[in-house]
């Protein structure tokens, strides 16, 4: 049977008072833990990646004008240096041809010219707002992840529901449903010298007993993810159907998001960033530091995609990024700052091989203050369609407040 | 029952269970009596040291109790009368803290962009980039000695309530060492900006920060023109700027008036516009304020109802003095100091007392504080224990109460110990710095990491950092576990051990990886005191102040 939070509420308001505890920790006492519901990726490419150079425009003779030095060629077949063909107009990185086989499979979509109604060009502004989800306001206390995750049923969630890959909880995920942030799976335990056993046991049981505060309740919960890690034996789980990471930070994020996914652990929301974007100088076109970048991305993408295999059938990916980058190259064989970027949704029910939002295109009054891709895609609008649709979210309070959904839908689930 | 009633309730409770504790008998068998908080004197100093310090190091209350509870808090706020020579020679190993900005940039220098080119390329290898630029004279280095002198200042200065005010200020005028230039501005602003109004005059401190290089350019008020106006010179040059209203929102939203103080949209463009033409010379060299009159709008503004008509750098000077006399930014600022020293949820008769005093002393910081330290909300028995201890008040506190030493490699350990734990020193992005409140810092991951730096500590795994648990145990017999236990509870925990700890670290007395016995059956050899140790470092009542 599952609980609504209501339900509990109401069912559970005698013990609720009696305990006076975190919610989260009491409400997940009500359930059976949620194996199996669909799951959220979200990546986040920090440094503003050229959009233009991942989704190319090669059907867009301004493209060519605008970069005389940078731009991919149009495609050629069996010509690796050349653009990937996706619909006559558009077409992939080469260095991105692991993900051509998701595009023709139709379970990847692309949103050419996504970004943010702020005008700001400073990454630490637009990052902030990207994960506050509101442009132009500082001081929301917490992410659109977050709240997410607290828009989620409350029964049977696992402390596992919400994971940021990386030392410190990002601002992303930041909210009262609390998420856990980690660097890796392996060391997600008591590390004492000798035996650690001993020390986990002691931590264990002086956070068992007592008061239920919020201390309390956060060490129980504490030890109840490191065990249930244990017993789903998540660590020791390999890449399966050959699925082969490609070596960094970011692969390893990936590998441990599809661990958790595989484990069963209650994984709802995933997510993990990845950076080296900023190409000011010397980006370089089919080969070069944007390239490199690119192969270790696609690389990492597809290799989870082929690891998860089935179960990819619940799991969704949206990639983001805080802004593009100016549509003409710069002296220096880079770009610069610009404003909107192509974000990429992977996953079997988006309706992929098709390219959402519409294009603004790329001459010089097309552009955005005469310099860069204009937005057309309020990052909001296609981050708030994924999310209520694949998590089925229909949250009390917005994902984004101040901001209404459009009418009109991007279009990315039939 | 509501939560505030349950945890008013709960204090209650493990108030009566510490005066069980002082009542009870010494454990069977004991030889020394434990050495708890026998009376009200001995609580009352721990709460307050808890509050006002970094924690107590072993022999605090007695030097308290020594000197009088009120004396001393006189003394913690005077702290250039304090000597604080021992301190003061650590921190010479750290030689950027004494150095202009103009020095910084000169000594630490960025990566030029060719050689930047080059390692992205993979033209130059990570070993050719270190062997040209050094560790020792990366940019980077920078916040890392500052991340080490805060540390050690937190954990070896003997002006205690100084360091907590420093740590406070700068979360409330916080920037961030990732944007753009402002690690090379950080050091002046700490030391020339921050700590020398600490215990200062809110308006000097509001003044200063407002004409700093670090917050005009992490607020990016030394980009914001007049409409229309074109770049004259620069790397810019020729390009269009103009309004910028990052710095007028946070102004009124974090520094003075807080987010519902009463100001509107159309008061941030206005107060933006007054402060068009605060800006730096010379970013990249020794980066100075400036006020430029060719970026300034020098039409009239009107803020918060009253007009502003003065023209020039003025207008800037004029809604400072405005925002400083605003009843909101009183509260703003006396609420936030009682968050701070009594409790999340700050008792609102305090707050309007406090800023009663920030009116009457036009913005004295020890006035107020003075209000706090005397008032009864302070000391009451539901306030004791209701602090969640941030991260690197749970490292420094630590260390302080073991009786570390650190210099200042050791000193830069536990500063990224309380990053792991979520708190880098200068690492806040967002302009509302690090937050002063439980939810923030209580997380399965983040516990997890205060765990096991209570384990590395105790074991003296943390580098540079000597611990001697002897000092705790002095001269227990190591043959009875009970009696270590008891000293390790009265030397870390002060009599605040609740039932629980108590019962649960006693059952581990009997494992034998705590307790070591005999071949021959004749009973304990030795106790473990690292472990017992790091787990009285990572229990409940150790995260809380």
């Amino acid at each position: 049977m599952m609980l609504t939070r209501r339900a509990l509420l109401t069912g559970g308001a005698c013990a609720l008072a009696a305990l006076a505890g975190p919610p989260r920790f009491l409400a997940r006492a009500a359930g059976a833990a949620e194996a199996r519901g669909k799951v959220l990726v979200a990546l986040f490419q920090r440094g503003a990646v050229d959009g233009l150079s991942v989704v190319v425009p090669h059907g867009d003779a301004a493209y060519y004008a605008a970069r005389p030095s940078i731009a991919l060629p149009r495609p050629r077949r069996g010509d690796a240096a050349t653009a990937l063909d996706l619909d006559g107009y558009f077409g992939l990185h080469p260095a991105l041809a692991p993900l051509l086989p998701l595009w023709e499979g139709k379970t990847l979509a692309i949103v050419p010219a996504c970004g943010s109604p702020d005008v700001t060009r400073s990454h630490f502004d637009a990052q902030d707002y990207m994960e506050s989800g509101t442009p132009g306001v500082k001081s929301t206390p917490d992410g659109w992840l977050g709240r997410a995750a607290g828009a989620l049923p409350a029964a049977g969630a696992s402390p596992f529901r919400a994971v940021a890959l990386g030392p410190r909880l990002p601002r992303v995920l930041r909210g009262d449903a609390g998420a856990l942030a980690f660097s890796s799976l392996e060391r997600f335990d008591v590390r004492a010298a000798g035996t650690s056993g001993v020390s986990r046991r002691g931590f264990e049981s002086l956070y068992r007993e007592g008061v239920t505060d919020l201390l309390h309740g956060t060490g129980r919960e504490t030890f109840e993810a490191v065990k249930m890690l244990k017993s789903a034996g998540a660590a020791r789980l390999t890449p399966a159907n050959g699925a082969d990471y490609p070596r960094g930070r970011f692969g390893e994020a990936l590998r441990q998001i599809a661990q958790l996914v595989r484990a069963d652990v209650g994984l709802r929301i995933a997510f993990a960033d990845v950076d080296g974007w900023d190409t000011h100088v010397a980006q370089g076109a089919d080969q070069g530091q944007l390239a490199n970048r690119l192969r270790e991305f696609g690389g990492a993408l597809a290799a989870f995609t082929r690891d998860l295999g089935d179960r990819m059938a619940d799991v969704m990916v949206l990639t983001m990024s805080e802004f593009g980058r100016t549509v003409a190259e710069n002296g220096n064989r880079g770009t610069d700052h610009g404003h909107a970027t192509a974000m990429l949704v992977l996953g079997a029910d988006v309706r992929g091989a098709r390219v959402h939002g519409r294009w603004p295109g790329l001459s010089p009054e097309q552009r955005f203050e005469a310099r860069d891709l204009a937005v057309t895609t309020d990052f909001r609008a296609l981050f708030h369609e994924i999310t209520t649709h694949h998590l089925a979210l229909t949250p009390t309070t917005p994902l984004f407040p101040g901001w209404a959904a459009p009418s009109t839908k991007l279009g990315l689930f039939s | 029952m509501s939560r505030r009633a349950a945890r008013r309730a709960t204090a209650l409770l493990a108030l009566a269970l510490l005066g069980a504790a002082a009542a009870r008998p010494e454990a069977p068998g004991a030889a020394t009596p434990p050495a708890v908080a026998r009376d009200a004197d001995d609580a009352t100093i721990l709460h307050v040291l808890h509050r006002v310090t970094y924690g107590p190091r072993p022999g605090d209350i007695a030097r308290v109790k020594a000197i009088g509870l009120e004396a001393w808090l006189e003394r913690q706020l005077d702290p250039g009368r304090l000597d604080d020579t021992a301190l003061e020679a650590s921190l010479r190993g750290l030689p950027t803290l004494a150095m202009t900005i103009a020095d910084l940039q000169r000594e630490y220098p960025r990566p030029d962009a060719e050689t930047r080119r080059k390692l992205a390329a993979g033209a130059v290898s990570p070993r050719e980039m270190r062997e040209q630029y050094p560790e020792e004279r990366r940019p980077a280095r920078i916040v890392g000695e500052l991340q080490a002198a805060r540390m050690l200042r937190a954990v070896a200065s003997e002006r205690q309530l100084q360091e907590v005010m420093v740590d406070f200020w700068f979360n409330h005028f916080n920037v961030f060492a990732g944007k753009g230039e402002v690690r090379w501005y950080l050091t002046a602003y700490e030391r020339d900006v921050i700590r020398p109004h600490a215990l200062g005059r809110f308006p000097d401190l509001l003044r200063a920060t407002a004409r700093h290089p670090a917050m005009l350019f992490y607020l990016d008020n030394w980009l914001s023109t007049r409409a229309g106006y074109t770049v004259r010179g620069g790397p810019n040059q020729g390009r269009r700027a103009g309004l910028n209203e990052n710095y007028a929102r946070e102004l009124m939203e974090l520094h003075t008036l807080g987010v519902d103080g009463g100001y509107t949209q159309a008061d941030v463009t206005e107060v933006a516009r007054a402060f068009t033409g605060w800006t730096i010379d010379r970013p990249r060299q020794d980066a100075r304020y400036v006020y430029r009159p060719a970026m300034h709008d020098f039409g009239d503004k009107r803020v918060l109802g009253r007009a502003i008509r003065a023209g020039g750098e003025r207008d800037g000077e004029l809604v400072l003095d405005l925002l400083i006399e605003h009843p909101a930014t009183a509260r703003f600022i006396a609420g936030k100091l009682v968050r701070r020293f009594v409790a999340d949820e700050p008792p609102p008769a305090l707050v309007e007392r406090v800023a009663g005093a920030y009116r009457a002393t036009g913005g004295d910081v020890r006035a107020m504080l003075r209000v706090i330290f005397a008032s009864p909300e302070l000391r009451s028995a539901d306030t004791a224990a209701a602090k969640i201890k941030k991260p690197s008040e749970f490292v420094a506190s630590a260390a302080r109460a073991v009786g570390a030493t650190a210099e200042a490699r050791g000193a830069l350990a536990l500063a990224r110990a309380a990053a792991e734990i979520g708190e880098g020193f200068y690492e806040a992005s967002p302009p509302t710095g690090y937050p002063d409140r439980a939810e923030a810092w209580v997380n399965p991951g983040a516990l997890l990491a205060r765990m096991n730096f209570a384990l590395a500590l105790a074991d003296g795994r943390v580098p540079g950092v000597r611990t001697d648990l002897t000092v705790l145990v002095s001269d227990a017999d190591r043959r009875r576990p009970e009696v270590v236990l008891e000293r390790l509870l009265a030397g870390l925990l002060h009599g605040r051990a609740g039932n629980e700890t108590r019962a649960v670290l006693t059952e581990q007395l009997g494992l034998p990886e705590i307790t070591r016995l005999s071949a021959d059956d004749r009973g304990p050899v030795n106790t473990d005191v690292a472990k017992l140790a790091a787990l009285v470092l990572g229990s409940p009542e150790f995260q809380r102040r």
